[in-house]
Formats: C-alpha cells, sequence, structure tokens
C-alpha cells in the first residue's frame, strides 16, 4: 500500500496547488494552439496579409472573382501588369486563417513576377512557402492560385480583345 | 486566458477532484468484489448513484452510468430500438440534435428502421404539433434535446412528451447542455429517458449517465457482465461516477443565482457586441435559452478566422460545437434554423460559466469589435 499512499500524497499536493491558483497562468504564445495546428508563417499572412485592397476597373489590367463552392470561401485578385510583369497586384478574401493565408503568400509570390512565372505558380508552392498547412485546409491553398491564374488569363484576354480591335479599326481606314 | 467555450467543456471543480481522489487512489477496488476493498468501491458507486439521482428526481435504480453523453444516447436509442423493434420501427428526432443522436438514427436507419428528422423553426425550435402530427402506429421513440448546445434554446419538451403520452410513445431526451442551467426534472419533464454527461458540470470527463424510468423496455447493444443491473456491461468508472455525482450536487447548489448572473453577463455580452458591431445577429435570441449561452452570426467574415484571432488574444470560443472544428461544412443546427450558408459560416458561440466575471466579457467586447473590424476590411463579400 505504501504506492497508494504516495499517490495519495501526489494528488493531495496537486489539490492544495490547484486550490492555491487564483488566476489560471497565461498560455505561453509559442504553445498555445493555432501555433501548433498553423505555422508561424500562416499566422504571419493571417494577422498582417501582404498586398490587401482593391484596383479600379481603369486601374486593373486583369481581374478575377473566384469562390470556392465547398467551403464558400472566396477571393478577388486585381493585377497591373508593366513590360510582362506583376507590377500591382491586390486582393480580398472572404474565408477562413488558411484561405486568408494562402491569398496573402499567393499575390506576395507573383508581385513582381513575369506572367510566364505568375502562371508557373502552384498551390505546392504556395503551401511551402508556408512551412505547410494542415491536411484538410489543403483546398484553401487553391484559391489563391486560382484566383491568380485567373487573373493573368483575363488580362492576356483583354489584351487579345484590344490589340484585335486595333487590328480591325486599322483595316477599316 | 478568457475561457468562454464552457459548452464545450469545462473546469473540474475542486471539490469534485476532493472526492474522487480516494477513489484514485486507496478506494481501487472493484465494486464487483467480495471483500471490504470492493464493498467501499461499491459504496462510493452507489452514494454517488443516489447523489445524481437527486439531481434529476429520480430513484437509484433508474440511473444507469456510461463513459459519457454520446455513449447514454446510443444506450438509449439502440436500447429502446432493440428492445421494442418487434412493436415498431419508426423513430422521430430533429434535425438540430447532437451528433450522438443524428449519427445514431442514421445507423438504425440503415438497419431497418424509420426515422423522422423533424425540422426546426427560425429560433431552433421543435413543433410539439409537428411531433404529434409525425407520429404513427409504429413509432416507438421520439428523441429531443432539452436545450441546444449551439443556441441555448430550451425545446417544448413537456408539449412534445404530452404529445407523445398520447400514444404511448416513449420519449428519451438529451439533456447534457440543460442540467445545471435549467431545473431537469425527470417527473416534471414525463420523460423516459435522460442522457446527462459530467464534463459540462465541471465534472470530470469520460462519465456520464443514462436514466432509464422503471418499466422502460431497454436491451443493451453491449455484451459482457452484469454490470448496472446489466444494461451497461463493464467494470465501473468509480471515480468518474463519484466526480458526476459531487458534479451534480453543485450544478443544483446555487443554480437559480448563478445563472441569473450568467444571463447579467451573457445579455451584456451581446448587447455590447450588438452595439459595437453592425449586422451581428443573435441566433434564438427570442425563445428561451439556457443563461450561459449566446450564438452570434457576423456578416461578411468567417467565423474559424474569427476565433483564430480570438484564439491569438488567449479568448477561447467556438465556431458551433467543438465536434464540428475539423468539419468545413456550417453548423448542421443554424442550417436547420434556415440560415444561408454564408451567414452561418460567420457564426461564434460564447458560452460562459462559474469563472466568467464582467471584465472578461469586457474584454471580449472590445477584441471582438477590433476583429469583426479587421476581417471586413479584407473580406470580398463585405
Amino acid at each position: 500500500m505504501d504506492f497508494t499512499s504516495k499517490l495519495t500524497a501526489k494528488l493531495e499536493e496537486l489539490i492544495k496547488k490547484e486550490a492555491r491558483k487564483k488566476e489560471p497562468p497565461e498560455p505561453q504564445s509559442q504553445m498555445s494552439g493555432p501555433r501548433l495546428f498553423y505555422t508561424e508563417e500562416v499566422i504571419d499572412h493571417f494577422t498582417n496579409p501582404r498586398n490587401v485592397g482593391e484596383m479600379s476597373r481603369e486601374e486593373a489590367d486583369g481581374y478575377a472573382l473566384i469562390g470556392d463552392p465547398s467551403c464558400g470561401d472566396q477571393m478577388k485578385l486585381w493585377i497591373k501588369v508593366e513590360e510582362g510583369r506583376i507590377a500591382d497586384i491586390k486582393f480580398k478574401s472572404y474565408g477562413c486563417p488558411g484561405a486568408i493565408a494562402t491569398s496573402s503568400m499567393a499575390t506576395h509570390l507573383a508581385h513582381g513576377k513575369s506572367l510566364k512565372e505568375a502562371l508557373d505558380l502552384n498551390d505546392d508552392v504556395v503551401v511551402e512557402a508556408l512551412g505547410g498547412i494542415p491536411e484538410n485546409k489543403k483546398h484553401c491553398s487553391l484559391l489563391g492560385i486560382n484566383a491568380l491564374h485567373a487573373a493573368v488569363e483575363n488580362f492576356r484576354q483583354k489584351s487579345e480583345a484590344e490589340s484585335s480591335s486595333t487590328e480591325e479599326s486599322t483595316e477599316i481606314q | 486566458m478568457i475561457y468562454l467555450d464552457h459548452n464545450a467543456t469545462t473546469p473540474l471543480h475542486p471539490r469534485v477532484l476532493e472526492k474522487m481522489v480516494p477513489y484514485l487512489t486507496e478506494q481501487f477496488g472493484n465494486p464487483s468484489s467480495f471483500y471490504g476493498l470492493g464493498r467501499e468501491a461499491r459504496n462510493g458507486l452507489e452514494q454517488a448513484r443516489e447523489k445524481v439521482a437527486g439531481g434529476i428526481g429520480a430513484r437509484e435504480d433508474e440511473i444507469v452510468f456510461t463513459s459519457g453523453g454520446t455513449e447514454a444516447d446510443n444506450l438509449a436509442l439502440r436500447g429502446v430500438a432493440r428492445a421494442l423493434r418487434e412493436k415498431g420501427n419508426h423513430i422521430i428526432t430533429s434535425v438540430i440534435e447532437h451528433h450522438a443522436v443524428l449519427k445514431t438514427c442514421e445507423d438504425l436507419a440503415t438497419d431497418g428502421f424509420e426515422v423522422t428528422f423533424l425540422p426546426v423553426d427560425g429560433q431552433g425550435l421543435v413543433d410539439p404539433e409537428k411531433v404529434r402530427r409525425c407520429m404513427r402506429p409504429e413509432t416507438i421513440l421520439i428523441s429531443i434535446m432539452a436545450a441546444n448546445n449551439e443556441t441555448g434554446a430550451v425545446q417544448p419538451l413537456r408539449e412534445i412528451v404530452a404529445a407523445a403520452s398520447e400514444r404511448g410513445v416513449l420519449v428519451h431526451t438529451d439533456a447534457v447542455q440543460a442540467i445545471g442551467k435549467v431545473e431537469v426534472d425527470v417527473d416534471k419533464l414525463g420523460v423516459d429517458l435522460l442522457s446527462l454527461s459530467a464534463h459540462k458540470l465541471y465534472g470530470p470527463k469520460g462519465v456520464g449517465a443514462l436514466y432509464v424510468r422503471r418499466g422502460t423496455p431497454l436491451l443493451s447493444p453491449m455484451s459482457g457482465g452484469h454490470h448496472e443491473r446489466g444494461v451497461r456491461a463493464g467494470t465501473e468508472n468509480v471515480a468518474g461516477a463519484v466526480g458526476l455525482g459531487e458534479a451534480l450536487v453543485l450544478a443544483t447548489e446555487n443554480r437559480a443565482e448563478e445563472m441569473e448572473r450568467l444571463a447579467r453577463l451573457r445579455d451584456r455580452l451581446e448587447r455590447g457586441l450588438q452595439e459595437r458591431i453592425d449586422d451581428a445577429r443573435v441566433n434564438s435570441g427570442e425563445v428561451e435559452r439556457v443563461a450561459n449561452t449566446t450564438n452570434l452570426s457576423f456578416r461578411a467574415v468567417d467565423g474559424e478566422a474569427i476565433l483564430l484571432h480570438l484564439d491569438l488574444r488567449g479568448i477561447c470560443a467556438s465556431t458551433g460545437s467543438a465536434c464540428a472544428t475539423d468539419s468545413p461544412e456550417p453548423s448542421h443546427v443554424l442550417q436547420g434554423m434556415g440560415l444561408e450558408p454564408r451567414l452561418a459560416q460567420g457564426t461564434i458561440r460564447f458560452s460562459l460559466g462559474h469563472d466568467s466575471t464582467q471584465e472578461e466579457v469586457e474584454r471580449t467586447i472590445e477584441a471582438m469589435a477590433e476583429i469583426v473590424k479587421s476581417l471586413r476590411a479584407i473580406s470580398s463579400v463585405a
């Protein structure tokens, strides 16, 4: 019975300690839940998203509105293209922390890139740049990439339409 | 840390721990053993049973200890279904039940039972008249929760029981979220089976009980020893049962005063949030709710995004139920109430408890105002 009396003493000690405590200790921020669940990079891009904003129709060279029907997330993305490069990029997102962080990272990675480089970016690159993302949030990382690719596509279509309309007008003249 | 998620779980009350300690240490006997040590454990178990029975107006032999609310729900539904299979195969429940009831019903539906999942109104209430209309000659059981875990809405259980008793149909209720918050007396409610859980009541996790009114047909879905009068096989969780007994005693002491205090804090939280944040809707706000719970939907922001911001500020809340955290689906309760999915997705539940203070409420209002503002600033649907 030596074992049980030791156990009792230990538990009593713990109870007394518990009773003495008025305030529960502040959790150490490094150890709190989300930091284990989401990486520091995800938390950083979630709490301080890059390139948030909008562009007017005149300012933007490419625009995309992308939704994720599986969870209702939504993203709007605008790009400004100068000499074949993404000179400026702005976004707004509605969704979970994963959606916001991956939206932010996608725009961050695309900023300054050539259109080809932007089209080569994929969700794996975004996830890797964020130091990983929980498995059930992987689908969120497609939001930013899909919006980016769609905005580039939108720019190309607009440029083609413009150049063909220019050609047409030349012919008429 | 500010803990506002008492509907998910509660901290162990020191007095509960104190009562449990002997049964985790010296009194380690098996309550089924012959000698003194076993009898001591049996005494502890039976005293706990008396306390649980006393807490809900039942008799001791009507209490079956289980591993928690989920097992109690499973035992009630499967046990009655098995016992009354020859009599009928129709079960009535609602769309806002806890998954422990919903999934069990879905499972029974694959096993030859027919289940009616009743809708709820915009305030999240089951209409007793609908229960009455849905009953058939082959209806054997109605299972409607006492109070909803997400919204706190108190269901019209007495009216449902009245409708059921006209036809002699048994009624089960999951009272996990109601006990300790509103009066739960099995005779006043008139229910035949009632589930409860210790860890929502400042008791330990892993223990609960099912109340089974004398004479209620129940065939255990589990095989094993003769524990719990043959209804629930397995050596009893003595320390846990003792904890549940003490937790129920505590829950009935000063309940009225404590719930008045929590209702004031909850109302202040709701008012504060609605004053500081545009388009904040209180769900089930127009009906009777348990005093500690508020469930609010915020336009154009995602609930999990709010939750993470709260967490980073040391505030614990939840989107719907803790069980839903891994699921991308908006709450089945809010959808059942007809909330559009995107609004349902922007929902936060705050559930207060013994340790909640006015200062915590004020800090939470402040934090929420900042968080929703910042999320709306980046939202594409704002």
